[in-house]
């Protein structure tokens, strides 16, 4: 894995007083991260196009001009200025959409259901897939089924997405004509959050984008899983549960399941911030109304405001995901926590 | 000495190359042969598409409407030619566009692999030479960027490139800018292995009499140290390319990248998935098989090399 907390077992157990530091660190990094990903958005905002001349048509006075320039803050120093738009950020303030002329947070939370939804839908299927297809083809090590799937992962790894993307629309679309090939089918509101979850056109819609967006994360998953899961079956514990009479379903899913899931759940929670940033393809080629499309909408049409405020969402995500899953190690792993191991 | 002529000649380069371990380990894995024959044939026919392609596809004089949407092996209606692929809705020839699309997506990938491979060694060797705050900053920033997915990284370099750039010259810079963008995107991999590397290589002894001998700092980097760290950035540019292929290929299918006045396999297939509802599968089938050709046989020789350049494996 990449630089992150060292798993090594050869380490020393953290003290409570070393993790709270270590935890105060983390959070320091993070927040430095999300103040340099403000400064680039800040700098898209003021320096990419002349907001003035996005605002103000051809006619105009030089007297406009200043008294823009002055309402806007331009007038002000670089750092009141970057002071001020992160301000407006964290209150969830990211300015007017050049396109639509609308504000920008509401443009997002109107979209945001949508990805959420599908990214939700794809994560569930890669995870739950993903775990079994693991655990049989670590069970099943030379088993026909087992050789079949591993083979057909490693197509599904070198395909690009939006390959896989349009294959299904063929087969299952244009072909079969079983499941719509765009958009979201008929949804319902539930205060501001609209869901496809609750109609059966909704449900129809979700199958072929979730499947496309989890592809790729369920391969990944599955093999992590069927590496962990040889590893820990060759462990003397499991022999001993073996010797034990025990039957083979409890040894296979009480014990050696168990101890493969801290890796697994730490990748997949970084996979997870993934799954958002690569909705960005899934819902280009399904045409899902979600934050993805208006992100390739905004690059298209040099739409600033809104790609700076899906940069600061996006970061935000991914930054959190990180430093929760930096945290979990803790909460999952007992061996990392000195009061636990010390008695035995 | 005298110079005086030797019975037989010596073994010239290439036929030392031939005896090579690394030759006889290339013939001995038929994956290896079988997807450089196919990577070959890809890039010559991408070199030489104007003496291949049958007809020229950004040619407006060659181009008629009456051969729109023909279907594969279907003559040209004027000429009698075949269109061995099918043509497009305007009458283009799919082989012809497929020949010169491979040429933009192979140069934009190999373009790409090299600015990100220059970039990456660059400030890879600066870290790991010189340390302290150099490598703090370098490294700090290759961790950061590596929190986001490098396709991510890319489009937003090239949305704020496009924003800087006047409207009139886009389309024209839209190929160097989705160069920078995919190499920016993709530097770190370099930096983290070649620094890794560096860190090994500097304490050895050959460094330690290069400064002896009173060698510079950046001639101890270049010349000396740099050498010894190829071969591991050789299989990261080979496993690179096939990524930069793939991500030109998504960025131009989502329309964030090779203008259609210059269609780049990924912009083909952006242009046929709105024919195929309709029943013209050709017009994206052909570019996708290509695509997948391509990223599959450059990859699955990356591998390779990976592993032939690794003793320790055989």
């Amino acid at each position: 894995m990449r630089g992150r907390f060292p798993l090594d077992p050869s380490a020393r157990p953290l003290s409570a007083g070393r993790m709270l530091a270590y935890t105060i660190q983390r959070v320091f990094q993070s927040a430095i991260v999300l103040l340099v990903v403000g400064l680039v958005a800040f700098s898209m905002f003021r320096f990419v196009g002349d907001p003035i001349d996005n605002m103000l048509g051809q006619e105009r006075t030089m007297e406009d001009v200043e008294r823009l320039r002055a309402q806007l803050g331009l007038d002000q120093p670089f750092v009141v200025q970057y002071y001020k738009f992160l301000e407006g950020a964290v209150q969830g303030n990211f300015g007017v959409s050049f396109r639509q002329g609308r504000p920008v947070s509401e443009i997002l939370l109107e979209r945001a259901p949508a990805t959420l939804e599908l990214a939700a839908v794809s994560a569930l299927l890669a995870i739950s897939l993903g775990i079994a297809l693991g655990v049989f083809t670590a069970i099943r090590r030379n088993g026909f089924g087992a050789n079949v799937i591993m083979s057909a992962s490693l197509i599904g790894v070198s395909l690009p997405t939006f390959l896989i993307g349009i294959l299904l629309i063929y087969l299952f679309s244009v072909k079969l004509g079983w499941l719509p090939s765009f958009g979201r089918g008929d949804t319902v509101d539930i205060g501001s959050w609209t869901t496809g979850f609750l109609t059966s056109s909704g449900l129809r819609a979700l199958i072929l984008p979730s499947i496309t967006l989890g592809l790729y994360q369920m391969t990944l998953i599955m093999r992590l899983v069927r590496s962990e899961m040889l590893e820990v079956l060759r462990q003397d514990y499991i022999r001993f549960a073996r010797a034990r009479g025990l039957r083979e379903r409890a040894v296979n899913f009480r014990h050696a399941l168990k101890n493969t899931l801290v890796p697994v759940i730490t990748v997949t929670g970084l996979q997870l911030g993934s799954i958002i940033a690569f909705a960005i393809i899934t819902e280009t080629v399904f045409q899902w109304p979600g934050v993805g499309l208006l992100f390739i909408n905004a690059i298209q049409f040099v739409d600033i405001p809104v790609m700076a405020a899906y940069l600061m969402l996006i970061s935000v995500m991914f930054v959190g995901i990180n430093l929760i899953v930096d945290m979990l190690y803790f909460a999952i792993d007992p061996r990392l926590r000195v009061d636990r191991t010390g008695g035995h | 000495m005298v110079d005086t002529p030797l019975p037989q000649k010596d073994p010239s380069r290439l036929s030392l190359a031939l005896q090579s371990d690394f030759v006889y380990q290339f013939k001995r894995s038929p994956v290896a042969v079988v997807s450089f024959v196919v990577a070959l044939i890809l890039v010559l026919g991408a070199v030489f598409a104007p003496l291949i392609a049958p007809f020229n596809p950004f040619d407006p004089a060659s181009l008629n409407l009456m051969n729109g949407f023909s279907r594969p092996m279907t003559p040209n209606a004027f000429t009698g030619d075949s269109f061995w692929l099918g043509t497009d809705d305007q009458g283009r020839d799919v082989f012809s566009t497929i020949l010169y699309g491979m040429r933009i997506s192979l140069f934009v990938g190999a373009a790409a692999v090299l600015f990100a491979m220059v970039l990456g060694i660059t400030l890879g060797l600066l870290a790991g030479y010189i340390g302290g705050w150099t490598e703090t900053i370098i490294m700090r920033i290759a961790d950061v960027q590596l929190t986001f997915p490098s396709i991510l990284v890319a489009m937003l370099i090239f949305g704020i490139a496009k924003g800087v750039t006047p409207v009139e010259y886009r389309d024209q810079m839209a190929i160097w800018v989705l160069i920078i963008a995919i190499g920016l995107s993709d530097w770190v991999q370099f930096a983290r292995v070649v620094r890794g590397a560096t860190l090994v290589e500097k304490n050895k002894e050959y460094v330690a009499a290069a400064k002896l001998i009173g060698r510079t700092s950046p001639a101890i980097m270049l010349r000396h140290i740099l050498p010894n760290v190829l071969s591991p950035v050789l299989v990261i540019a080979t496993i690179s390319l096939a990524l930069a292929i793939i991500a030109e290929a998504t960025l131009s299918f989502l329309g964030v990248g090779a203008p259609p006045t210059k269609p780049s396999l990924g912009t083909l297939i952006r242009i046929g998935q709105d024919f195929l509802f309709s029943g013209e599968w050709w017009i994206l089938f052909f570019p996708a098989m290509t695509l997948l050709a391509l990223a599959l046989s450059v990859n699955l020789l990356g591998d390779w090399l990976r592993d032939a350049l690794n003793p320790r494996l055989r």
